[in-house]
C-alpha cells in the first residue's frame, strides 16, 4: 500500500512537473500575471509529491518490506535503523529518488522565496527547473522505480553492500546532491536569462547566493567523502583519481569559477555572456557527475548493452539538456549586451585569470575522466589514467593559480597596481621564504618540492591575512580602531579570506601527508611490538565478537611514545554473512592535526595477523582546509548585500563609456 | 591602451593558457597511460619487461603461495593462458582464488609479473568490470559468476598496495 501511495505520488509529481514546465512560459509570452504564478503553486505542490514519495520508500526501508525489490535488493531486517535509512539513497533508484527530493527543494526554495524577483524571471526559472525535474520524473518512472514489487516476496533481504553500512553514506551522498543540484538553480537562471535575452547586475546578485549555497555544500561534500575513503578503506588514501571522483570535482572547479565570474558581473556589469556559458557548463558537469557516481553507465561503454534502456534515457537526458542549452546559448547570447571595460591588470582581470586555470584545470580533469571512455568506444583499447596524468596536468596549472590569488583582492577594479599589491604582499612572500628556507634545512637532501609547496601554500595564507590587516588598517591605527574597522568589513572580504586560507591550509596537508607520510606494514603475533615515527604499537590481544549482521575480529595494541602508553587503538576486521564479503574498520589515533592509522589484513596458519600502519603528519588539514573554505562561503553568504535590499533590474540597459 | 589592445591581451593571454594546458596534457599522455591486458593479450603484445600495463584475469585456484613477510605469488587466469604474479603487501579484503583481479605492475625479465598495486574494484558480483568483458570478449564468460543481472550496488574500491 505505502509503495502504491509512494509511486502515485511521483506520478502526480511528473504531472505537475509538466504543467510547471509548460502553463509559466505561456503566461510569460503572452503577459499574464495568473498565468505566471502558476509556476509558485506548481513548484510547491510538486515539492510535497515528491517528499511523499521519498517518504514512503524511507517507510519501506524502515519497515523492511521485502516484497519491494530496492528494498529486499539493499536491506536486511538486521541493519540497525541508521543504515536502513541511509540505505534508501545507498543504490541508484533511491539516490535517483534524493536527487528529484533535492531538485524540488531547490525549485520550492525559489518559488517561496522569490517574491522579490520579476514575475516573468521567476515564470521562466520555475519553468526550466520544471523541465529538468520532469526529465528525470520519466526516467525513473520508466527505467529505474524504486517500488517495483516482487511477485513472491522473499523472507529476507540482500543487506546493503557493507562498506556503504557507514555513518558517512549518511551524509556525503545527501551533501553532494545539494552541491550539484544547487547548480541547477544557475542553470534556470541562465537559461530564463538567455530566453528573455536581458541580463544585468541585478541578475547575477540573485544567481550567486544560489550558487554559493550549492559551492558550499559541493565543497563539504567532496571533503567528507574524501574523509570517509580515507578511513573506510582501509588503506590510508583520501583521493584517487577515481572517475566517480572526478565527477564531482569537475562541477567544483567550473562552480568555483562560476562563483568569482558572478563577482564581476555582479560588481562591474561585465563578462556575462562568459558567466551564463559558465552556469550551463557547471550543471552539465553536475548532470554527467550525478550519471556516472550511481549509474555507473559512463564508466563503460558495455553498461549499456546490459541495461540499454537506462543507457539511452541517461544519453537523451544529457544531449537534450547540454546541447539544448548550448544551443541556445549559440542563438541567444549575442542578443546580452556587454559592459564594463577592465584592463588587464585589475580586480577584473585577476578574476578572468582566475576562470581560466580554474576552467582549464577543469578541462584537464574532463579529458583524463572521459578519455579513457572514447578510446574504449574508438578503438576497444583499455587504458586506464590514474594519478600520474593528474599530478602532471592538474598540478602545473594550479600553481600559477595560487600564485596569482593572494594579489586578486588587493588589486583595485577597473585598473589595479600589481607593484602596490605586491608591497602589500611582502609580509606573506617573506613568511613564504623563511619557512622554504627553514623546511630546506631541516629536511636536507630530502624532497625538493615539498618545501617550495608549503613555501606556496604560507604565500596564499599570508595573502589573506595581508589582505584582512590592509582593509583593517591593523598595525598602521591604534588596535580598537583596527578591530571596529574588522567588524564594519563586509562579511564577503570576511568570507574571500577564509576560503583562500582554507586552499592554502588543505595545500599543506596534502604535501605533508604525501611526502612525510611513515609506514609499516608486516605480519604481526600477539605481544610483538612495531614501531612507527617513533610511535611503539604492542599487539595485545585477537578477539572475535558477533556485531547484528556481521562477525568482527578485533586487535587490541597499545600505543606508546617514549616509553609513555599513550591510548589504546582497537581496528577490526567484519565479516557480513549475508554478503559473504569483508570490510576493514580502521582505528584512527589524532594527535593535534596528525594521525595514527592502523588497519588489519588476513590472518595467516600461525595465527600472526597482517597490519598496516602509517603515520600521517597533518593529515587532518587536508580536511579542515575545505571546512573552511564552506566557512568562507558562509560567511559571504550572510553578507548584508545579498540579504538586504531586494536590488532592482536596471531600466534600460546604459551604454557604459570604456573606463579610460 | 586602447579598447582593441585591451582584447587582444585578453585574447592572447587565454590562448596562451590553453595552448600550455593542451601541451600538460599531451606529454601526459604519452607518459602516464597504463593500458589494460590479460595474459592472453600480454602474450600475444609482446610487452617488454618493465613497461607498465595493468594484467586482468581470474586469480588461478590453487597458486597462491604466501611467503614471508607479506610475500605472495599467484597466477593471473583468463582460460587460456596464465601469468605469474609477484606482489609484496597486503591483499584487497575481497582478493579470493578462482576471482577477478586487477594487478598494476611490469613484468621482469624471468617473466614474472612484479605488481605494485593490486586492486579488486568489484561489487557482489566479484569481478572488476575490465575483467569481466575482457572474460566475455575471449568466451571465458560463465554466468555463474554474476549471481544477479542489474544488481546496481555500488561499487566499492578496494585497493591494497605496496611501496
Amino acid at each position: 500500500m505505502i509503495a502504491e501511495a509512494g509511486h502515485y505520488a511521483l506520478v502526480l509529481a511528473l504531472a505537475l512537473a509538466l504543467i510547471q514546465s509548460t502553463v509559466p512560459m505561456l503566461g510569460a509570452r503572452w503577459g499574464d500575471p495568473a498565468l505566471m504564478n502558476v509556476a509558485r503553486s506548481t513548484a510547491l505542490a510538486q515539492l510535497l509529491f515528491v517528499a511523499v514519495s521519498f517518504t514512503a520508500l524511507v517507510m519501506l526501508h524502515v519497515a523492511s518490506d521485502f516484497s519491494v525489490v530496492n528494498v529486499f535488493e539493499n536491506s536486511h531486517s538486521m541493519k540497525p535503523l541508521l543504515y536502513k535509512i541511509t540505505g534508501v539513497w545507498g543504490n541508484h533508484e533511491g539516490s535517483m529518488l534524493l536527487w528529484v527530493l533535492i531538485l524540488a527543494l531547490f525549485g520550492g526554495l525559489v518559488a517561496a522565496f522569490g517574491n522579490n524577483l520579476p514575475l516573468s524571471l521567476r515564470a521562466h526559472v520555475l519553468a526550466v527547473q520544471g523541465w529538468i525535474a520532469a526529465a528525470f520524473y520519466l526516467f525513473i518512472l520508466v527505467t529505474s522505480n524504486p517500488f517495483l514489487r516482487i511477485a513472491s516476496p522473499p523472507i529476507e533481504g540482500r543487506d546493503l553492500n557493507p562498506v556503504l553500512q557507514d555513518i558517512g553514506l549518511a551524509v556525503h551522498p545527501p551533501m553532494l546532491y545539494l552541491g550539484y543540484v544547487g547548480f541547477s538553480i544557475s542553470f534556470s537562471f541562465a537559461i530564463a536569462a538567455l530566453i528573455e535575452g536581458r541580463i544585468d547586475a541585478a541578475w547575477a546578485r540573485w544567481v550567486r547566493p544560489w550558487t554559493l549555497v550549492a559551492w558550499i555544500f559541493l565543497t563539504l561534500g567532496i571533503a567528507m567523502g574524501s574523509y570517509w575513503a580515507y578511513y573506510e578503506l582501509g588503506w590510508g588514501g583520501w583521493w584517487f583519481w577515481d572517475p566517480v571522483e572526478n565527477a564531482s570535482l569537475m562541477p567544483w572547479l567550473a562552480g568555483t569559477a562560476l562563483l568569482h565570474s558572478a563577482v564581476v558581473m555582479e560588481k562591474r556589469n561585465a563578462l556575462k555572456v562568459w558567466t551564463i556559458l559558465l552556469s550551463i557548463l557547471v550543471f552539465s558537469l553536475s548532470l554527467l557527475g550525478t550519471f556516472l557516481v550511481r549509474s555507473g553507465v559512463l564508466t563503460s561503454v558495455h553498461a549499456f548493452a546490459t541495461d540499454p534502456s537506462r543507457g539511452v534515457f541517461i544519453l537523451l537526458i544529457l544531449c537534450l539538456f547540454i546541447g539544448g542549452s548550448l544551443a541556445l546559448y549559440a542563438w541567444r547570447a549575442s542578443a546580452l549586451k556587454q559592459g564594463g571595460l577592465f584592463a588587464p591588470v585589475s580586480r577584473e582581470g585577476a578574476l578572468v585569470l582566475n576562470n581560466l586555470f580554474l576552467t582549464s584545470a577543469c578541462a584537464t580533469v574532463f579529458i583524463g575522466t572521459l578519455y579513457p571512455l572514447a578510446l574504449e568506444v574508438l578503438t576497444g583499447d583499455k587504458i586506464s589514467v590514474g594519478a600520474p596524468f593528474f599530478n602532471l596536468t592538474f598540478g602545473p596549472l594550479f600553481v600559477p593559480l595560487l600564485v596569482a590569488m593572494p594579489f586578486a583582492p588587493l588589486l583595485a577594479w577597473k585598473r589595479g597596481d600589481l607593484l602596490g599589491a605586491a608591497q602589500r604582499l611582502t609580509a606573506a612572500g617573506i613568511a613564504a621564504l623563511v619557512a622554504i628556507a627553514v623546511l630546506f634545512a631541516w629536511t636536507h637532501g630530502g624532497a625538493t618540492l615539498a618545501p617550495l609547496a608549503i613555501g606556496l601554500a604560507i604565500f596564499v595564507i599570508g595573502g589573506a591575512l595581508s589582505d584582512l590587516a590592509e582593509r583593517t588598517a591593523l598595525f598602521r591605527v591604534p588596535l580598537a580602531t583596527a578591530m571596529a574597522r574588522a567588524r564594519g568589513l563586509p562579511r564577503a572580504a570576511w568570507g574571500t579570506a577564509f576560503a583562500h586560507a582554507g586552499i592554502g591550509v588543505a595545500l599543506i596537508g596534502i604535501v605533508c601527508e604525501t611526502t612525510w607520510n611513515s609506514e609499516y606494514i608486516g605480519t604481526m603475533k600477539p605481544r610483538d611490538v612495531a614501531s612507527v615515527a617513533g610511535y611503539q604499537l604492542k599487539l595485545d590481544e585477537i578477539t572475535q565478537r558477533q556485531g547484528p549482521n556481521f562477525r568482527e575480529m578485533i586487535a587490541q595494541f597499545t600505543v606508546a611514545l617514549d616509553g609513555e602508553t599513550l591510548q589504546v587503538m582497537m581496528p577490526s576486521k567484519r565479516n557480513f554473512t549475508t554478503r559473504d564479503s569483508s570490510t576493514t574498520e580502521a582505528a584512527l589515533l589524532t594527535r593535534g592535526a596528525s594521525q595514527l592509522y592502523v588497519s588489519l589484513g588476513d590472518t595467516n596458519a600461525e595465527g600472526a595477523i597482517a597490519v598496516r600502519i602509517y603515520h600521517k603528519p597533518l593529515v587532518l588539514l587536508i580536511w579542515w582546509g575545505p571546512v573552511l573554505m564552506a566557512f568562507g562561503g558562509l560567511l559571504s553568504l550572510s553578507d548584508r548585500r545579498l540579504r538586504v535590499g531586494a536590488p532592482k533590474p536596471a531600466k534600460a540597459a546604459r551604454a557604459l563609456q570604456p573606463a579610460e | 591602451m586602447t579598447r582593441k589592445q585591451r582584447r587582444l591581451t585578453m585574447i592572447g593571454g587565454s590562448l596562451a593558457v590553453l595552448a600550455v594546458a593542451a601541451a600538460l596534457v599531451l606529454n601526459a599522455m604519452r607518459d602516464s597511460i597504463v593500458f589494460f591486458s590479460t595474459p592472453t593479450m600480454a602474450a600475444e603484445k609482446h610487452i617488454p619487461p618493465g613497461k607498465r600495463f595493468r594484467l586482468g584475469g581470474l586469480v588461478q585456484p590453487g597458486s597462491l603461495v604466501r611467503g614471508d613477510n607479506l610475500a605472495v605469488n599467484f597466477s593471473i587466469a583468463d582460460g587460456s593462458a596464465t601469468l605469474p604474479v609477484a606482489y609484496k603487501g597486503m591483499l584487497p579484503d575481497l582478493f579470493r582464488e578462482g576471482q577477478g583481479v586487477v594487478a598494476e605492475g611490469a613484468l621482469d625479465a624471468s617473466g614474472v609479473f612484479k605488481a605494485d598495486t593490486v586492486l579488486a574494484k568489484h561489487d557482489e558480483t566479484y569481478m572488476p568490470r575490465d575483467v569481466a568483458d575482457a572474460l566475455k570478449k575471449q568466451g571465458h564468460w560463465k554466468d555463474d559468476y554474476g549471481a544477479k543481472p542489474g544488481a546496481t550496488a555500488a561499487s566499492a574500491p578496494v585497493q591494497g598496495t605496496a611501496k
